[in-house]
């Protein structure tokens, strides 16, 4: 191997390391029973955090409102912003360009100054027109989104209606089609694609923001703003749990997508035709995107639920006893101190009235701390308690 | 006029009523004014940009003429959008659609007339058969060779049941075999289907050998109009003269003129030629003579001059002469005699001449080689 392949390899490893090594932390701490997110040290594996993530009704709540959301910004900015690169499309290129400022200027503007505007205009009318009811989090939230989301889809489509021959447009109205009929038989299907990537973008555009949700959603809050406040009271290792769904869903849709981009392309006769993936029957059915999909979906239902059977308490518990007992040997030796001290200054007291005695459970009952049970009556069962928290769904 | 058909067949004329077409202060079409009769094969001949697109585009509806008039079967077009006309345009780029199967291209015009989809399937079918290629109803369109596309194209259109059947330089992507190929078809298929045809080329070739009559256009403006031979034999301006087929050019001056015929001035003598278009000219108008490569002969007895032989390119059956007589470039075809002839050699000095009735003097006039 020469020098020259040595680096570029290691830069490579470096890059990806830099790119994905976060996110393999992230995810490995999804699964270690500490309470704080980390890989080390190593407690032990647990499954909890995924069941701790879900009993979350905050975060459910705001799932829930998203995917209202969500759809709703769908429904709108798709139709709006193909209306939008249509008619770009038609106008002379001077009108075109200015037009095209226009509509591209809500992607450029801050999202927190959309979110306070959507708010104040909004609210205005409402009060003016009495609609009142329309004054909430779920429309304002939408309203505000689409405002820029759909200059997104706009952006899409344009980018497909370059490469719209106008012409067949022409032919269809000249075979007798009425306007309408051209643009369902021969301007929709071409656009098909592209209303689906559109859909898709806007979707995930609308589920992570932020800075206008936060002012528009009101006292409601979708799945975005109820995790930023979550965050903002300590993070927890619920939240790689969910970095590990997220990650799953994105390499599903990937892998997905890859094995159908790669049939169409070897069906079109390029270059992945002659793989010998496709020359044998069985290798070829496997990679169908439907098969991939699928075995996908299955692989990942299996894990989720031989995860949701994997019980961590014991070794929860036995990590617990362990550190109940280096307590114990800490308090120990510090009571070994003090008495050496007391015996110095030749003072007596009685050991049951110890001032630790009281914090720690009681010194004079060593054998409670033998217990594993989260419902000692010990202060540190109480606080170690919540590990076995996500348990509770069994 | 052959359009006085019964009743029972559909008046499928076009009539061009002195339409004009401009984009701002550019004309595109200028004044064109003629018939185009029922079930004719007619042509639109003329150099890149003429106009000949933008004169199609107006008969089919996609464009309303800036003035005048569009007629079709005696009926007023004007504001007639083209999903309403009788008319099926065949496109320069065809324009087929690329989602659909080759049947679905061909059934699109019924199904946007609500016939059912069985019907519309046996309707391609027949058409299919029509041009010649049954059974790939199924296929894609990008599956389809040149040719294939072309009568799928013809295909598509005729479904409509078209009265005018407009085609834009429909042969111009194909290799020069399957053009001629589909030159015979074309010409075939029109004739089984009886409808008018108007058909866009810059391929005077094309113009000649299938059209009932040729429009010959430049620069916006219709030059001429008439059957293949009399545009080519009889043209009326410098421009058809010089863009159809290959002509010599001489400048010179009138010396006078008796009936058809006049005699022209030039630094190469002075030659007796018929006069083009029936025009008078008066002595010292200034005109110009032109004479066929073909119709230059050696060991003519009139209008003969002298020339010298520069160069010859031989083509087989033809053997293309060029000489120089004065500052004068000319082209002379000479039909290969085989071994029994004899072929002139270089820097030759060569006698020729021409028949009086073979030279055309038109008006001074923009050229084909200047549009
Ligand atoms: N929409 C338009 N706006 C302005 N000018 C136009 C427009 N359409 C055509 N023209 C002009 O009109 C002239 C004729 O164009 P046209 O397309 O009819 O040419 P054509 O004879 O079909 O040429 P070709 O053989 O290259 O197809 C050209 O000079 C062109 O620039
Ligand atoms: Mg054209």
């Amino acid at each position: 191997m020469s020098r020259h392949t040595l680096f570029g390899g290691a830069y490579a490893l470096a890059f990806f390391a830099f790119l994905f090594g976060p996110l393999v932390i992230m995810a490995t701490t999804a699964f270690n029973s500490s309470r704080f997110p980390r890989v080390a040290p190593w407690e032990c594996f647990t499954t909890g955090w995924f069941g701790e993530l879900f009993g979350n009704a905050r975060l459910m709540e705001g799932l829930m409102n998203s995917v209202i959301i969500g759809v709703g910004v769908v429904a709108l900015a798709v139709p709006i912003g193909l209306a939008g690169a249509l008619a770009l499309s038609e106008l002379p290129p001077k009108l075109r360009s200015m037009l095209y400022t226009v509509l591209i200027l809500p992607i450029l503007i801050p999202g927190v100054v959309l979110g306070i505007s959507t708010i104040v205009l909004w609210g205005q009318i409402t009060r003016g027109t009495g609609a009142g009811f329309l004054y909430n989090g779920y429309f304002l939230t939408i309203v505000g989104q689409i405002t820029f989301v759909s200059a997104y889809a706009m952006l899409v489509f344009i980018a497909r209606l370059q490469r719209f021959d106008a012409t067949q447009t022409e032919a269809a109205l000249d075979l007798g089609a009425t306007p309408g009929q051209a643009f369902r038989k021969i301007l929709l299907p071409f656009m098909a694609p592209a209303i689906g990537s559109a859909a898709f973008i806007t979707l995930l555009a609308s589920f992570e923001n932020y800075n206008t949700t936060v002012f528009t959603v009101l006292s409601e809050s979708t799945f975005t703003t109820a995790l930023a406040s979550k965050v903002r009271h300590g993070t927890d290792p619920s939240l790689s749990a969910l970095a590990v769904i997220i990650i799953t869903l994105t390499l599903v849709g990937a892998l997905t997508n890859e094995a159908y981009q790669r049939r169409k392309e070897a069906e079109a006769g390029g270059r992945a035709s002659r793989s010998p993936l496709y020359a044998n029957p069985v290798t070829r059915a496997l990679t169908h995107p439907g098969i991939v999909f699928a075995i996908l979906v299955t692989a990942i239902g299996g894990i989720t639920y031989a995860g949701s059977q994997y019980d961590s308490s014991v070794c929860e518990a036995a990590v617990l006893q362990e550190k109940l007992d280096r307590q114990e040997e800490l308090r120990a030796e510090q009571r070994a101190r003090i008495e050496a001290q007391e015996a110095e200054q030749g003072v007596t007291v009685p050991k049951p009235d110890s001032a630790f005695g009281g914090a720690f459970g009681g010194v004079g009952t060593p054998a409670a701390p033998a217990a594993p049970k989260p419902e000692s009556p010990s202060a540190f069962g109480g606080a170690f308690g919540g590990i076995t928290a996500p348990k509770t769904e069994e | 006029m052959p359009d006085q058909t019964p009743d029972r067949i559909p008046d499928r004329s076009v009539l061009l009523d002195h339409v004009s077409i401009r984009f701002g202060n550019f004309t595109a079409v200028d004044n064109a004014n003629l018939k185009i009769n029922s079930g004719e094969f007619f042509s639109f001949l003329g150099p890149s940009g003429c106009g000949k697109t933008t004169m199609l585009r107006c008969i089919s509806g996609f464009s309303e003429p800036t003035e005048g008039k569009v007629l079709i079967g005696g009926k007023d077009m004007a504001g007639v959008g083209p999903n309403k006309r009788p008319t099926a345009l065949i496109f320069q780029h065809l324009a087929l659609f690329p989602l659909m199967t080759v049947a679905e291209n061909i059934a699109f015009p019924l199904e946007v007339r609500g016939v059912s989809k069985k019907e519309r399937r046996k309707k391609a079918d027949e058409l299919l058969d029509m041009i010649a290629l049954p059974g790939i109803g199924d296929k894609k369109v990008s599956e389809l060779s040149g040719g294939q596309k072309q009568r799928v194209a013809i295909a598509r259109a005729l479904a409509v049941e078209p009265d005018i059947l407009l085609l834009d330089e429909p042969l111009s992507a194909l290799d020069l075999k399957l053009r001629q190929h589909m030159r015979t078809e074309l010409r075939a298929i029109q004739k089984q289907v009886g409808v008018t045809f108007i058909y866009i080329t810059h391929d005077q070739g094309e113009a000649l050998t299938m059209s009932d009559r040729v429009a010959v256009m430049s620069r916006g403006v219709i030059e001429q109009v008439g059957e293949p031979d009399r545009i080519y034999n009889r043209p009326r301006s410098a421009f058809v003269a010089s863009f159809v087929g290959e002509n010599n050019a001489l400048q010179g001056v009138i010396k006078g003129q008796s009936g058809d015929l006049a005699a022209l001035e030039t630094p190469m003598g002075t030659f007796e030629a018929r006069v083009g278009g029936g025009r008078k000219y008066k002595a010292g108008d200034e005109a110009l003579l032109f004479v066929r490569p073909e119709q230059l002969i050696p060991c003519a007895t009139e209008n003969t001059f002298q020339a010298t032989l520069s160069r010859q390119e031989f083509e087989g059956a033809t053997n293309h002469v060029f000489a120089k007589a004065g500052d004068t470039e000319l082209r002379i075809s000479m039909v290969n005699a085989g071994l029994a002839g004899s072929l002139p050699g270089q820097g030759e000095s060569l006698s020729l001449g021409f028949a009086p009735m073979n030279g055309t003097i038109l008006p001074v006039g923009h050229m084909a080689s200047e549009s």
